[in-house]
């Protein structure tokens, strides 16, 4: 049964073939109204989400589907001591695909090899976010019209930001890549990412704590969130939460295709004054993030069919 | 000391002294019938000292996951109380519950019937990585 648990579970050709189907989404709506008529989309979240679940949602209804399931652990059996493996199984009964967030790492995997209908990891603690990467990868080809010969710098949280180190791994599948990473000493890429990655397909990149030194050089920016939800120590995050925040004015000497793009939430490192800049598409990322899990949905259920 | 030598089986040779227990357990020789000798610290020219290990029958083992332990170790098939093959260990594609994740986020710290299942990920510097969340084996 084909699932998508880690982006490079999908080809190069796999992905692109998603983002064409998304754009035809985008472009004829219509046409896709009643694709997923009778099936059924489970929505298993163990740990909170407003965007991501109710992205789901809306792609599995704009598909004419339907869905059910549990936006926190302590609403299904989990609270009872339920292992993942019986809740797939179980939920298999009952649904047609399931998308599953989960904080701990490796959750969706398990369940997917319990299950016997496709899952989507919709997020499996700090470790891969995969449908994030689609949307991401989906704005960088509307935005910039493809992917090679890129300059992408990286902001924030770069060590606990799994949305980070899955696009970095998606984006070096294509030529010509320049990455910039830009975080304080303490949340820097992990080396294991930088290493198997970055230097394994030998793309060039540098890191930095001075964001602005680096703007103009930027054909994206991706701001990251510090999550408190990754800390063990509260006092680190509170002296690490507000070391980079996006104003107008830091924006100076930026490109202008210059494409600023951030996962969401967003808690204050991007200035809501932000929000006015053509070149901010951060919310445009919300909406392809709903196109591209509609190509999603409709790839893994037709697979699942043969 | 006198072991005595075997007709058809197995002896696996050249192992680090001291780790001849863990071999032991990790091929689960405390389930054979026959008999299975382990000898340690025999002296030995080329590590000084070694274990070494007679299992005293003509069984299916599965080697591999003893490259992981200790890649250095031989393994002599005998048949008819000769040595028809000698075989060294390569490091196995995948370790299941020979090892365990360190990591508390992983899903195996909290689900106790996961299978540890570590995959090899470079071969040249013998790493490991946990199939469910990618931390490197320690």
């Amino acid at each position: 049964m084909r699932s998508l648990i880690d982006i490079l579970d999908f080809s190069v050709e796999e992905l692109n073939e998603l983002i064409g189907v998304a754009n035809d989404i985008i472009a004829n709506p219509g046409a896709y109204s009643e694709k997923c008529k009778g099936k059924k989309l489970a929505t298993l979240f163990f740990e909170p989400s407003t965007r991501t679940r109710l992205s789901f949602e809306a792609a599995m209804l704009e598909l004419g589907g339907s869905v059910l399931g549990f936006s926190e652990a302590n609403s299904s059996s989990a609270a009872k001591g339920e292992s993942v493996a019986d809740t797939a199984k179980t939920i298999s009964c009952y649904a047609d695909i399931i998308a599953m967030r989960h904080p701990k790492e490796g959750a969706p995997l398990v369940a997917s090899q319990n299950a016997s209908i496709p899952v989507i990891n919709a997020g499996d603690g700090g470790h891969n976010h995969p449908t994030q990467t689609l949307a991401d990868l989906l704005t960088i080809s509307r935005e910039k019209g493809g992917f090679n010969n890129l300059t992408v710098g990286f902001c924030g949280d770069l060590k606990f930001g799994r949305t980070v180190h899955s696009l970095i791994t998606a984006l070096s599948r294509y030529e010509g890549l320049n990455v910039v990473l830009i975080s304080p000493e303490e949340l820097k890429l992990p080396s294991y990412v930088k290493k198997d990655v970055l230097a394994k397909n030998n793309i060039p990149y540098k890191q930095t704590t001075d964001l602005e030194s680096v703007m103009p050089e930027l054909d994206i920016l991706y701001m990251t969130r510090v999550q408190r939800e990754r800390f063990f120590n509260e006092e680190d995050y509170l002296r690490l939460k507000d070391s980079y925040v996006l104003e107008p004015k830091k924006l100076k000497n930026a490109k202008k295709d210059l494409c600023i793009m951030h996962p969401l939430p967003r808690v204050n490192e991007i200035s809501v004054a932000v929000d006015s800049d053509p070149r901010a598409c951060y919310f445009k990322q919300v909406l392809n993030g709903k196109y591209i899990r509609m190509a999603l949905i409709l790839k893994l259920l037709e697979e699942a069919k043969k | 000391m006198n072991i005595d030598s075997i007709t058809n089986g197995f002896v696996i040779d050249h192992i680090t002294a001291g780790r001849g227990m863990r071999i032991y357990e990790l091929l689960g020789l405390d389930n054979l019938d026959c008999s299975v000798a382990i000898i340690k610290n025999v002296t030995s020219k080329k590590l000084g000292k070694k274990d070494i290990i007679k299992i005293d029958a003509d069984i299916d083992i599965d080697f591999d996951v003893i490259g992981y332990v200790d890649p250095g170790i031989t393994i002599n098939i005998i048949r008819d109380c000769k040595r028809v093959e000698k075989l060294t260990v390569s490091l196995p594609e995948k370790l299941i519950n020979v090892i365990k994740c360190k990591n508390p986020r992983c899903i195996t710290s909290t689900e106790q019937e996961i299978n540890h299942i570590f995959k090899l990920t470079d071969k040249e510097k013998a790493e490991y990585r946990c199939l469910y969340c990618e931390t490197k084996a320690q």
